[in-house]
This record gives C-alpha cells, sequence and structure tokens, in this order.
C-alpha cells in the first residue's frame, strides 16, 4: 500500500502573501492516511490560506504540496477529486433543501445514484439527521449545517478531508456527533486535516500545528508537545482571583499567566523553586489562596506560552 | 466536460429560479408588462392635438375653414376664446398646442380677392411635434384654399384644370402608419435585455456573496460546465419570453409578421447569447449583486432601449451616436426584428445585421468563458 508511506497530505515551504501581511511563511508538514492533524491558531494565523492552498482554490506564491497523490500546484483539478474541503462560512445552497445539495455535490463527483443513495442514508444516520431530508439548509440550526456541510463533503469517500474551523458556533452535541463521524472516517484511512481556534479540541486530534503570524510554532502529538514543555505549570486558586492576578503578575520566573475559572495557570521556568517563592509573596500581600500545585500542561498553556514569547520552539 | 456535472449546475440553478419570487416575477411577468407599457403606453402618431381658436370675425367663411380644422383627425377644436390673452394662457399652460387666429377681415378679403393670412401659434417646446402640427396646419389651410378657388372659376363658368402634377404616396411595410408597428418588434430586445444580461448578471455574483462559490470550486466542476449550466436555464427562459412577446405582438397588438419564424428564433438565439455572455461577464467581476445588476443594465438595457432604433431612428442620430451604434449588439438585432416583422426581408438579405451579429456572439461569448476562473484572488 503506497497510502500507508506516502503521506496523504505533504505540503512544502508553502507561502503567500498578500498585500502587506504574510499570511502563510514556509510552511511545511504533513498528514498521514488516518490520522486527524489540527492546525491551531488565532484568527490571522493562516489557518484559513493554508486549507485554501491546499484545497486547489488558491494558488501559492512558492512551495508546493501533495494532496491525494496530486500535485496541487500544478494540477489543482486532478486533486479536488480526491478531497473534500469544507469552508470556514456554510457553503451549501441556504435556499435548496438537504437531500437537493446532497444529490447536486454527489453529482459534480460523479457519485452513481445507487451509491449516492446507500451513501446517503448512511451519512445523516450517522449525523442525527435522517428526518431531515425535505428540509431547506437555510431552515438548519447551526450544528445541523455543519454536519449537512460534512454529509456532502464525505458523499464522495474522499481520500483527504479539509475542514476550517468546523466546529465554530456548533452546539456541544452536534461537535460530539462531528467529531464521532471524524474518529470513524480515519479508521477506512481517510486523512483529516481540520483547522480549530478552540485548544480543547486540539487535543482530540492525533497531531497539531500550532501556526502563528503564518509560521509553524510545533508540530507534533498533543501528548509529545505537553511532554516536551520544559517549564511547569502550575494552579493557583483562590477566591479573589483578581487580586492574585496583580499580586503574581510580575512575580519573578513567570513567562505566561492564563486565567482560569477560579484563578490562574502561571507558566514558570523553575516549579519546584517558584511554588513556596509565589506563596509566600501572596501570604505577604494578604490574598487568600489554596496550596500551589502543579498541573500537567495543556495546548492553551503551550499555545500562550510560545506566543507569548514570540520563541519560535523546535517544529 | 461532463454532462452529469453540466446537468447537476443547470438542475441546482432552475431549482433557484422556482424559488426565488424575484427572478420568476422578472421572467412571467416582465415581458407582458413591456410589451403592453409599449404597445399603449408609447404612441408617437399625432392625433387630435388640442386646438383654441381665436375667431375674430364670426362669419360664414371662418367657420368653414375652422371645419376643415376639425374634420382633420389630427386636430381637435377644444374652444373658441375671444382674444390673444385667453389663446396665450391656454398655450402656456398646455391645454393648446396650437391656436388658430382668423383676422376680422377674413371674409372681406377673401370676396376681393385680396390675399388673406391666418396666424398659427405654435407650442414649439417639442420641436419635432411642432414641425407636424405646422405641415399639418399648412395642408388644412391649402386644401380650404383650393376650394375655393375651384368654387371661384365655376361660379364664373369656367371649367378647372385639374392640377397637373401630385404626388400619390403610398406607405409600404406598415401601411396604416402605426408606430406601436414600428415599437412593438424592438420590445423583444428589451425584455431579451433583462432576463438576459440581469439575471444572469446576478448569478456568480451571487454565489460569492453568499459564500457558496469557495465550495463549489473546491469540486472538480470544470470552469465551462459552471458557465454552461448556470446559462442553459436563463437561455430556455429568454427563448420562452421571445416566443411569448412575439406572440402578444402579433396576436394581440396585431403588428404585421411576414417573415420566418425560423429566422427570428436564429437571430433571438444569438442575440439570447451576446446578453448572456455579458450577463457572466459583469457577474464574474462585479462579484457583488447590486454593483453587478446596476453595470448590466447600464450596458446592456439603456443603450438597447435608446441607442438601437428601436424608439428613436439611427439615421436621425448624430453622426458620432450613429458611430458608437455601431458596436450595440442590440442595434443590429432591432433591425433585424423590424425588418422581419414588416418587411418579411428574408435571412438571405439580412447579413449586413446577421453578420456583426454573429461576431458579437462569437467575441463575447469567448470573453465569457475566459473571464472565469476557479480560483480566489
Amino acid at each position: 500500500m503506497t497510502d500507508a508511506i506516502q503521506p496523504a497530505i505533504k505540503a512544502e515551504g508553502l507561502s503567500k502573501s498578500f498585500p502587506g501581511v504574510r499570511a502563510v511563511d514556509a510552511l511545511s508538514f504533513d498528514v498521514k492516511a488516518g490520522e486527524i492533524f489540527g492546525l491551531v491558531g488565532p484568527d490571522g494565523a493562516g489557518k484559513t490560506t493554508t486549507l485554501r492552498m491546499l484545497a486547489g482554490i488558491m494558488p501559492p506564491d512558492s512551495g508546493t504540496a501533495m494532496v491525494g497523490g496530486f500535485n496541487v500546484v500544478r494540477d489543482p483539478e486532478g486533486a479536488k477529486h480526491a478531497l473534500s474541503y469544507m469552508p470556514q462560512r456554510f457553503g451549501l445552497y441556504e435556499d435548496l433543501t438537504v437531500e437537493e445539495n446532497i444529490r447536486f455535490y454527489a453529482d459534480l463527483f460523479g457519485v452513481k445514484r445507487t451509491e449516492r443513495d446507500t451513501r446517503s442514508v448512511e451519512l445523516m444516520k450517522a449525523a442525527g439527521m435522517s428526518e431531515f431530508p425535505k428540509r431547506l439548509a437555510g431552515k438548519l440550526s447551526g450544528g445541523m449545517k455543519q454536519k449537512l456541510g460534512l454529509v456532502c463533503a464525505l458523499i464522495h469517500r474522499p481520500k483527504v478531508i479539509l475542514l476550517d474551523e468546523p466546529t465554530t458556533g456548533v452546539d456541544p452535541v452536534s461537535r460530539r456527533d462531528f467529531w464521532r463521524i471524524l474518529y470513524e472516517l480515519v479508521t477506512d484511512g481517510v486523512a483529516i486535516l481540520t483547522s480549530t481556534a478552540y485548544l480543547d479540541e486540539a487535543e482530540r486530534c492525533h497531531r497539531v500545528a500550532l501556526l502563528h503570524q503564518g509560521k509553524l510554532l510545533f508540530c507534533d502529538t498533543p501528548a509529545n508537545l505537553k511532554a516536551e514543555m520544559k517549564k511547569g505549570v502550575l494552579s493557583v486558586t483562590s477566591n479573589d482571583p483578581r487580586s492574585l492576578r496583580s499580586c503574581l503578575q510580575h512575580a519573578e520566573g513567570i513567562s505566561s499567566l492564563v486565567m482560569t475559572g477560579d484563578g490562574l495557570h502561571v507558566v514558570v521556568d523553575n516549579a519546584a523553586r517558584r511554588i513556596p517563592e509565589f506563596e509566600a509573596l501572596l501570604k505577604g500581600a494578604q490574598v487568600p489562596c489554596d496550596p500551589i500545585q502543579q498541573v500537567a500542561p495543556t495546548i492553551e498553556d503551550l499555545f500562550v506560552d510560545a506566543v507569548g514569547t514570540g520563541e519560535p520552539a523546535h517544529a | 466536460m461532463s454532462l452529469t456535472r453540466l446537468l447537476a449546475v443547470a438542475r441546482k440553478e432552475i431549482i433557484q429560479i422556482i424559488r426565488d419570487r424575484r427572478s420568476l416575477g422578472i421572467v412571467i411577468v416582465m415581458p407582458v408588462t413591456l410589451m403592453l407599457l409599449f404597445g399603449y403606453g408609447v404612441n408617437l402618431d399625432l392625433k387630435g392635438m388640442p386646438v383654441y381658436v381665436v375667431d375674430q370675425e364670426g362669419s360664414q367663411q371662418s367657420q368653414d375653414l375652422l371645419k376643415h380644422f376639425q374634420n382633420s383627425e389630427y386636430f381637435h377644436l377644444v374652444r373658441v376664446v375671444s382674444g390673444y390673452p385667453q389663446l396665450t394662457r391656454a398655450l402656456d399652460d398646455g391645454r393648446a398646442k396650437m391656436g388658430v387666429v382668423i383676422p376680422w377681415d377674413f371674409s372681406e378679403r377673401l370676396r376681393d380677392g385680396r390675399p388673406v393670412q391666418v396666424q398659427a401659434l405654435v407650442d414649439a417646446s417639442d420641436d419635432n411635434t411642432a414641425n407636424v402640427l405646422i405641415g399639418y396646419a399648412q395642408a388644412v389651410v391649402q386644401g380650404y384654399s383650393g376650394e375655393r378657388q375651384i368654387n371661384w372659376l365655376g361660379r364664373r363658368g369656367l371649367s378647372v384644370q385639374p392640377v397637373a402634377i401630385s404626388v400619390q404616396t403610398r406607405t409600404w411595410y406598415n401601411e396604416d402608419l402605426e408606430s406601436s408597428a414600428f415599437i412593438i418588434p424592438g420590445v423583444l430586445a428589451l425584455v431579451m435585455s433583462v432576463i438576459g444580461a440581469f439575471l444572469t448578471s446576478l448569478t456568480i455574483a451571487r454565489e460569492w456573496e453568499r459564500g457558496t462559490m469557495e465550495q463549489l470550486i473546491s469540486t472538480p466542476v470544470s470552469a465551462m460546465e459552471i458557465m454552461l449550466g448556470k446559462l442553459a436555464p436563463y437561455f430556455v427562459l429568454g427563448i420562452f419570453d421571445t416566443v411569448v412577446g412575439a406572440l402578444i405582438a402579433i396576436y394581440w397588438f396585431q403588428v404585421p409578421f411576414r417573415g420566418s419564424f425560423a429566422t427570428l428564433m436564429f437571430a433571438s438565439a444569438m442575440f439570447m447569447i451576446v446578453v448572456l455572455s455579458l450577463g457572466f461577464f459583469i457577474s464574474v467581476l462585479a462579484k457583488s449583486q447590486f454593483a453587478a445588476s446596476q453595470i448590466a443594465l447600464l450596458i446592456t438595457f439603456l443603450p438597447a432601449f435608446l441607442l438601437s432604433g428601436f424608439l428613436f431612428s439611427i439615421e436621425q442620430m448624430p453622426i458620432a451616436l450613429q458611430w458608437i451604434t455601431r458596436i450595440l449588439p442590440a442595434r443590429y438585432y432591432v433591425s433585424v426584428l423590424k425588418k422581419i416583422f414588416l418587411k418579411g426581408t428574408p435571412a438571405s438579405m439580412l447579413y449586413a445585421d446577421l453578420v456583426p451579429l454573429a461576431v458579437f456572439t462569437f467575441v463575447l461569448a469567448l470573453l465569457a468563458t475566459r473571464s472565469f476562473h476557479k480560483r480566489l484572488e
């Protein structure tokens, strides 16, 4: 099987500039078949531009990319048979029904009628929307729309799926359905590249790439990324998080602070050394707090820390 | 090129047209409305123009002359007023288009065989109407004058020599000189401009505006399939409206139809491709529905209305404008329409119009296919 050896997506030095902005800067990564790969980063990090270039609808300034066995820069139309792209903005026809949208996309990809019928029943069931074949797409809820988008994207059994922030504005139940479908797909050897601004969602990916200002900061499995984080993460909780923050803000050894519901996540250079220091500092300022604990870093800690210092780490 | 994909796009477009009341309304109501509007509303014939009279004499003879005016279908004697002030006011506020003043010594001079002048005051704010009125008025007065001479000679026992030379006019092609027969065939060009350019100008722009284009161009459908699939339903609708329009012209307005229906359809199909291509091209460039529809009206509907020879004859335009009309496809189509309807000119004698139309068809279709790319800027 060549698929197992050759990555389903291979981006090499992709770059794209718009007037005044370097949207994507020499980006290289690859996604294997059967893998969910997350592109993580704030708005303007270059996620959408990257996905558009890989979908063959925006030519890069330089660099090249293979998608589903096609060179998407030289032969974008060939690659389009193998891939599915779901843009960030709902891309289906609101004045067509669920069924009509599915049929339209099935026809564009040359899916035979019988195949289309069995496949759409299967997908609609998985998406939990079997009851709405005659409903206009414009009348669906946000979550339903995204799931319909996914159904249309999957109707031709693509090898590569490109999703641009697919779960933005989607309710938790639909979001869970959505991810369940994605996990089922990868067992069939589909490669999924999804962008997300939700850092908790990044943890669900097999591998993630952190993008910032068009550059790749990190690229690894969530577990490895967290393990490689040399710095310690301290959880400081208090019933007065505001005072906590103002007290610790300028303390020594802190590289970043993240507010949580009941306190702070503090990234520090040396956990063992800083815990007693901070406790003493808070006591002196008479800020009530629970005992400080060292916790496992989240992707968010890592990301905020990296973006905050602007230090590109090893990729 | 895949027929399945082309048909998928066409099918999708048809569903969208049917569900969009606005475009459906334009397709169904507009041709009929335009036909009725121009058939009844625009009338270039001058008939029953209101005339006020100042009869300073009030004699048998002056009444005779006025009767001649009254008998002409071009004039309608509204009322006789007592003097210039009332006449001036009537002309000022538009109640009268012309005033006729008969002098106090009208019958006396006639009796003595002295020349007599009848004054006509004409509202020339519309120069064309004024010229026509003056001509008609002169004809009426000359007719009266001729009659009097014959009577005068007859009373003296002299036989009358018939006038040696006279012009016998026969109007061809539009025998009744009805302006509606001249106007209505051209309405078809307007109908097609609206269906073709205005409606299609929205199709591509709408996809960009609603965000559906991004997903569409990420599929294997080709630019050509998108274009043909989108335009095919409008082509059918345009041809349908042409037939409806032609039937209204022939059976409702009784416009003579002397040419071949096949030639009409052939020319209409070419013109339809011209306006569809233009509409598509505009839509690709504009990327917003509002801008696209405005541009489409500006470059197709207005020229078809004003410069195609539909209402205003090209021969009477300033030379510079006449040259501009040569680059307007509508001009050739309107010319073909009038010739087919009124003259029954066979296709073999329509080359001067059909060849330029074919060139436009080819060039604009090529332009449209080249304009659209499956790419984001």
